[in-house]
């Protein structure tokens, strides 16, 4: 059982040298002819598409760990209080306004999620109940979609229009150094905040009265949380669009490994949505049609019919 | 050691009101349904924003730091969710203070009768099994301050008993004991001093024979003792 973490550090490895050296023939061929541009291709473009497939495949696992833990709803996603809908918002309107380039895509998605954030703060306020904050999160999150929706609708071009519905469709292809420089320190940062509240979420399993008695300050651990996850979501929106259903479904994978404990939940979450995003991110450079699939389509094609089968099982 | 707790006044619970439990006894908390049995309690250990104080060995709750208020006082609440499916023995765990540790989780089973189902998940427990299984939670850590809100309701007639022995018991050690009970036989029996709420205030505290004398059985819970047992008093049933 707590040998859990470390088996799927295992698994992880080989997904990372296979993602990083993916299409060897090719990569071997480049380098005979330019050594330069295979080391381009390897630093520039392998390095960080892995390596944002791992941190935002765990900070997906990790933060649906933890919001499910949080709200004591298995039902819970990390995108379900705003951020990450306020992040597309926030990239979109980079992408109309400021021309689209990465940076500006990636702090106006990472302004989006901050503002959906302290609007949560300020609508539900600091002393808010669990059911007020999912109440306020629930409705910011409507409204940001909305407003993704009406930015779609007025869009200056079909091109513009082509190019913000795909980048929403969640993808990892051609992202590069900026982008890392970007996600990496926010998703490490509150990754590491939110390790930190295994014992406090495990509290939280028998209400937040006895938690309370249990030492744990429970105001203080729902915004930790709840921030937490929502900059590390945010982040990751910010630089890959919207890559759903990881968050929701990883941690109903690792749950019962570790005998259903919220706390424990975390790590293997968070290595387990690795593992995953990894793994479904070399499935899409496998060429549908001529295309490569966007990567929250897999995602979501794969996520919904586990859910389902969620719900068939528990019947 | 005590536990003291000074004008609780906050509407609709208990007008000044001055009570003060030492270790030792196994004290009973009595009073008909939406008394202020549950907020008295609550308020005991630390819970809500109410006017008035509750100390331990004269330093507020309020300023015990949370650890060393969470390795020292317990509150079982009346109600037996546990979110997840959590087996037994990792529910008794979060009663720990610091580190886990298995021999007091497996001790603390084994005195609430619940080592039998240690490994299976709560969910798949009785009400009544869950229900010692939380009480193993409360007891775990060995705490010096106890505070209980029906343990023994959902039980059988023996581990109703049991529950009163092992109370009783943690009294015996030198811990400060208070639950609420709503089996007034048991109150009278098995406690060593009850106090009676009624509409959020403090009626009495005192020997178990002279609070629940047959006035106040009568006024308050609207029953009486007779050659047959309970009855009720002044309370009928429309045809």
């Amino acid at each position: 059982m707590t040998r859990l973490p470390a088996v799927l550090a295992l698994a992880l490895l080989p997904l990372v040298l296979a993602s990083l050296f993916w299409d060897p023939a090719m990569l071997r061929a480049v380098a005979e002819r330019d050594p330069a541009l295979a080391r381009t291709i390897l630093m520039e473009l392998r390095l960080p598409r892995t390596a944002l497939a791992v941190l935002i495949g765990g900070a997906l696992g990790l933060g649906g760990a933890a919001m499910q833990g949080l709200l004591r709803n298995a039902l819970a996603s990390p995108d379900v209080l705003g951020p990450s809908t306020g992040a597309s918002l926030g990239a979109v309107f980079a992408g109309y306004f400021l021309g689209g380039g990465v940076l500006a895509v990636a702090a106006g998605g990472m302004a989006g999620a901050l503002v959906a954030l302290a609007l949560l703060l300020a609508l539900a306020g600091p002393a808010a109940g669990t059911a007020t904050l999912v109440l306020a999160g629930v409705a910011i999150s409507a409204l940001a979609g909305a407003l993704v929706n009406l930015a779609l609708s007025l869009a200056p071009s079909p091109y513009a229009l082509y190019d913000v519905m795909f980048w929403l469709l969640g993808s990892l292809a051609d992202r590069s150094l900026p982008q890392l420089g970007i996600a990496a320190p926010i998703i490490l940062v509150a990754g590491a905040l939110l390790l930190r509240q295994a014992r406090s979420l495990d509290s939280l399993a028998l209400g937040e009265d006895v938690a309370e008695t249990l030492g744990v300050d429970v105001a203080r651990l729902r915004w930790t949380v709840v921030v937490a996850t929502g900059v590390m979501v945010g982040a990751g929106v910010a630089v890959a669009g919207s890559i759903g259903f990881v968050g929701l479904v990883v941690p109903h994978l690792v749950r019962p490994l570790v005998g259903n404990r919220p706390g424990a939940t975390l790590l293997p979450a968070m290595l387990a949505g690795a593992v995953l995003l990894v793994a479904a991110d070399m499935a899409v450079r496998v060429p549908v049609n001529g295309q490569e699939l966007k990567l929250g389509v897999l995602t979501a094609l794969l996520g919904a019919p586990f859910f389902l089968w969620l719900v068939v099982k528990g019947r | 050691m005590s536990l003291a707790a000074t004008a609780l006044a906050r509407p609709p619970m208990l007008g000044a009101t001055d009570i003060v439990l030492h270790p030792g006894a196994l004290v009973g908390l009595v009073g008909p349904n939406g008394a202020g049995k549950t907020t008295l309690l609550r308020a005991l250990a630390g819970l809500g924003h109410g006017p008035g104080t509750v100390t331990l060995d004269g330093t507020p709750l309020a300023v015990l730091p949370a650890r060393l208020r969470a390795a020292r006082l317990a509150w079982l609440p009346a109600d037996r969710d546990v979110a997840w499916p959590m087996r037994a023995r990792d529910v008794v765990a979060l009663g720990l203070a610091g580190a886990g540790n298995d021999d007091a989780v497996a001790d603390a089973l084994a005195r609430a009768d619940a080592a039998a189902f240690a490994d299976r998940r709560v969910d798949t427990l009785s009400t009544g099994e869950r229900a010692r299984v939380l009480l193993a939670r409360a007891l775990v850590n060995r705490p010096a301050v106890l505070l209980l809100d029906e343990p023994t309701a959902n039980l059988d007639p023996g581990h109703r008993l049991h529950v009163m022995d092992l109370l009783r018991a943690e009294a015996g050690r030198g811990a400060i004991v208070l639950v609420a009970l709503h089996d007034l036989d048991l109150a009278m029996t098995r406690c060593d001093r009850l106090l009676l709420v009624a509409d959020g205030a403090l009626v009495a505290d005192g020997p178990p024979a002279e609070v629940l004398d047959a006035a106040r059985l009568a006024a308050i819970f609207g029953v009486a003792r007779s050659a047959e047992g309970w009855v009720t008093a002044g309370r009928s049933v429309a045809p």
